[in-house]
């Protein structure tokens, strides 16, 4: 996660005077305006370097120094999450996470949470679909304190019962309220349509209605014995620390952590959506349709990664994007329509989307296709090239915060990234061209067997969309459409 | 930053503090300069990541709206990413996005914000978009450009409020709290028909009256030269020419004097109670207090009345309580969603209980303590992104403390005592004044 920096410090003094030189003279001229001021080269983003060490059982620490403010950043990633539950059990690697801080140690969750807060730290506990995740950010003058208790929190969480019940309580009535809202509606029953209910990914990380009313606390501790291995995690630390400092503490809390390396199993690749459909899902008097439409996508190892980055940033990845520059800016109705792939250990889908005005839905759907149906053809250089701009000159942007770097070196273990990954990020991007751009396309945007889901006000949408004749169309209650 | 000063450390050996850690204090050096035409300008240099974020705050708001008009800051917002004299339609972000640079604005009622994060190489490309629209927005506005962002508008709207579950409740809570010719009455994001009534001339009047030099501040911040910086602002700002002085707000007073109630029904499944009290405005005495008052009740587990309701009797889903602080004055919400099978009266009667116990009693010192440590905590998260430290600083400098009110804004919190806060519940969150709003479950058709 290095990168080479082609500025010597002398010739960055020299830089700095020169722009003070220069300082006097640009004040006095008067600007033209009438094209934008040529900006110079851009700035060389100096990746910080990753240093490693290994507990003595095996655990991996990452470390990055960040000396800007007080803080640090511990995070402990397990390369198991929702991808890894059981048939049957959705929602047990999410409710597991949840569970960890719900006791542990000899502090049972009311303890655990005033130690934390009192600290001034935040612990949070969490599962995706590729992993799980305990992350504590704390003052760096109170690491010494905060240390002992996320190590209870991973090793030693206790899984009472009572809060079993409590947290289930929660997330059922979570589900519940989902179905009140149409922007949360869609996305589920996107998952669904595109996955199917047997499929890992045709169901949120926490899971059904039907499958969190069957976990037990020996279902948790099964999955956390099993899945929370030292062989398995990784220790990533990014902060106001040296790590000669922070090891010998680290090791205290988490070298006596014992295990094995438990193989993963990946999550199958769902077949394609076979033919063209339109969901309907009711909400009578809805003001708005919330629209999703696609199919299933690419994995995040995917050969096709930097052409698909620069295809979505055109398509619906960006402001200036296709579709937002189409539903948004020149038929207005929408505050916003994007796209994206969901890049996961296995592949998840590629979606567009938008909330659109009702009495707009048909007229909005028509215009997604246009732009799904035009991005197969040959992009104009001029727009590949800023849409490359935009991916790769924002890149500095998302290494500024201990939580950035964190991310990036979670995401760098999940998909095992190359220590190069992010030094050779921006030159990757710009050897994309429109050639790769238009083959991509045409292999992962094909608008006709797309499975689209609109959730809306049924009585005033439906006919409009059956007279686009986009395939057969289904109306669904908002309890099919997001599974039981 | 390059790091926050450490200075406390040198003479850490001599006494100890308090038996406290010591904790560096906050400090952002800054420049500020004024231009002739009376646009604040402030300087911060940060060279951690190459990048750089303009900043400008136009002191206007929704505040400032007149009747029939309202939501009228917040498009004209919009208008001003549209296009100005020398940069057609679209071509602020296609010039932005080809150089790496991601922007947005905000509107709230005391006033709009427009900021540009973007690779320190392209400094100069954000000022000049910036001072073109500052100067020459009105050249090539047209009826058509307003009718566009009208609708997008409308869509925004519909989606943060018609189409958001319970999302009516907060527009109506302040329609009850404030008076009707109090401008917090209405709200920021407008009535629909007022939206539709917005014209190209209102367009006109709000900027020749409001965007002027003398009512804005520009901050510059992150990998930045300060003397070069200094001379590319003067450059791209000075030709704009200052307006007239911005008269400020005179309010009528807001004063409640008894409970006032209503009952909503939205699509939803489960019952939500508001009750909402007028408080003193940002950084006025009480303020502070508040924000521990709302800690106290509703930050974490062991937070009063998150405990009562949601984790030992869980009637509740969830509940929040927050000072929301505006420059002429502030509300306390306190928001509870009720469990299936529950009702928001019930979720009232607790909290209504735990807010005599504030009242009677100051809360214990380790109540207060840990929520100051974790506001302090949350001072240095903020200091992480120089785009937060950029909208501080404007912030700070909009409210009259000087744009380096860092120290000052958390000592607000560390000098407060427990009978602070039991102080403010008594002063400020009567139970015999205040509005209580409880949203029903539409019936099934």
């Amino acid at each position: 996660m290095s990168a080479a920096t082609k500025r010597t410090k002398t010739v960055v003094a020299v830089l700095v005077a020169l722009g003070t030189f220069a300082a006097s003279l640009v004040a006095q001229s008067a600007p033209d305006r009438t094209r934008p001021p040529m900006v110079g080269p851009p700035p060389r983003l100096n990746l910080p370097d990753i240093q490693r060490r290994m507990l003595s059982n095996g655990l991996a620490v990452w470390l990055v120094e960040s000396h800007e403010v007080p803080l640090v950043q511990v995070n402990l990633l397990v390369k198991a999450g929702a991808g890894d539950d059981p048939a049957g059990k959705f929602g047990l690697a999410s409710l597991t996470a949840a569970m960890l801080d719900e006791g542990a140690g000899s502090r049972n969750a009311l303890e655990l949470a005033d130690a934390v807060d009192f600290l001034g730290a935040s612990l949070a506990t969490t599962a995706s679909f590729d992993a799980s995740a305990v992350r504590l950010n704390v003052p760096v003058a109170r690491i010494k304190e905060a240390l002992p208790l996320m190590a209870d929190v991973i090793l030693r969480p206790t899984f009472p019962g009572a809060e079993l019940e409590r947290l289930r309580q929660e997330r059922l009535t979570a589900l519940l309220q989902a179905k009140d809202d149409p922007a949360s509606v869609a996305p589920m029953a996107f998952a669904r349509t595109v996955f199917g209910a047997t499929h890992r990914y045709g169901t949120g990380v926490a899971g059904t209605e039907t499958t969190l009313k069957a976990f037990t606390v020996p279902d948790l501790k099964t999955f956390h014995a099993s899945k929370y291995q030292p062989g398995n995690s990784v220790l990533i630390v990014v902060g106001d620390v040296k790590l000669d400092a922070i090891v010998p503490q680290l090791e205290m809390q988490f070298g006596s952590w014992k295990g094995t390396s438990p193989t993963r199993v990946p999550v199958p690749q769902a077949p394609q959506v076979a033919q063209g459909q339109i969901t309907i899902v009711d909400m009578p008097g809805a003001e708005q349709s919330q629209i999703r439409m696609g199919w299933v996508g690419v994995s995040r190892s995917t050969p096709d990664y930097f052409t698909l980055e620069v295809l979505n940033t055109i398509l619906g990845g960006s402001f200036t994007s296709r579709l937002n520059q189409n539903l948004r800016e020149e038929h207005q109705y929408s505050y916003g329509a994007s796209s994206r792939f969901d890049m996961r250990l296995s592949a998840g889908a590629f979606q567009a989307g938008a909330g659109v005005q009702t009495d707009k839905t048909s007229e909005a759907l028509r215009e997604f296709f246009n732009e799904l149906n035009g991005i197969i053809k040959p992009v104009p250089a001029e727009e590949l090239t800023k849409a490359k701009n935009y991916a790769a000159l924002s890149f500095p942007s998302e290494f500024e915060t201990s939580g950035d770097l964190s991310a990036k070196m979670e995401e760098m273990v999940v998909f095992g990234l190359p220590d190069t990954f992010f030094g050779a990020y921006v030159d990757n991007l710009q050897k994309v061209t429109a050639a790769a751009v238009q083959k991509a396309a045409e292999t992962h945007i094909q608008p006709k067997r797309f499975a689209v889901v609109v959730v809306g006000d049924r009585k005033v949408i439906e006919p409009g969309i059956r007279a686009l004749n986009l395939g057969p169309v289904r109306v669904m209650s908002v309890d099919e459409a997001v599974g039981q | 930053m390059r790091r926050l000063f450490m200075t406390l450390l040198l003479v850490a050996c001599a006494v100890p503090l308090r038996g406290q850690t010591a904790t560096p204090p906050l400090q952002v050096p800054y420049t500020q300069f004024r231009l002739a035409n009376g646009l604040t300008v402030i300087l911060h240099q940060d060279k951690s990541v190459p990048i750089v974020t303009v900043n400008v705050w136009y002191h206007v708001g929704s505040a400032n709206e007149k009747p029939g008009r309202t939501g009228f800051a917040h498009l004209f917002e919009h208008l001003m990413f549209e296009g100005s004299k020398n940069v057609k339609e679209g071509v602020f972000d296609t010039l932005l996005e080809s150089a790496g640079g991601n922007n947005n604005g905000s509107t709230t009622n005391d006033r709009t914000n427009y900021f540009e994060d973007l690779p320190s190489n392209a400094l100069e490309l954000a000022l000049y978009l910036e001072s073109d629209r500052m100067a020459y927005l009105l050249d090539t506005m047209t009826p058509q450009r307003v009718d566009g962002q009208r609708d997008v508008v409308k869509n925004e709207r519909r989606q943060s409020y018609e189409n958001q579950p319970y999302g009516m409740a907060s527009i109506e809570i302040d329609r009850m709290l404030w008076p009707q010719n109090h401008p917090y009455n209405w709200p920021t994001i407008g009535y629909m028909e007022d939206l539709t009534a917005a014209s190209h001339s209102d367009v006109v009047e709000f900027f020749k009256k409001y965007y002027v030099p003398n009512n804005a501040s520009l901050v510059v911040a992150g990998d930045i030269d300060i003397p070069r910086t200094k001379a590319l602002v003067e450059r791209w700002f000075n030709e704009i020419p200052r307006g007239a002085d911005v008269e400020p707000i005179a309010p009528p007073s807001a004063i409640l004097t008894e409970v006032k109630k209503k009952t909503l029904t939205d699509r939803v499944a489960l019952e939500r109670l508001y009750l909402a009290w007028l408080t003193p405005r940002m950084y006025a005495p009480g303020d502070a207090s508040l924000d521990m008052v709302s800690s106290v009740l509703s930050g974490g587990k062991n937070s009063r009345l998150y405990k009562r309701l949601v984790y030992d009797t869980q009637i509740a889903q969830d509940v929040s309580a927050f000072q929301q602080s505006g420059a002429i004055g502030s509300e306390f919400q306190i928001i509870a969603t009720a469990r299936r099978g529950h009702t928001a009266a019930e979720l009232q009667k607790v909290i209504d209980e735990e807010l005599e116990k504030l009242r009677r009693e100051p809360p214990e010192p380790r109540e207060v303590q840990r929520a100051i440590n974790q506001i302090e905590a949350s001072f240095y998260r903020r200091m992480e992104r120089v785009s937060n430290k950029a909208d501080s600083l404007n912030g700070y400098y909009f409210a009259g403390g000087g744009p380096d009110y860092f120290a000052e804004d958390l000592a607000r919190y560390t000098s407060l005592s427990p009978s602070d806060v039991q102080a403010a519940a008594i002063r400020w969150l009567p139970a015999d004044r205040r509005v209580e709003v409880i949203v029903l479950p539409e019936a099934k058709k």
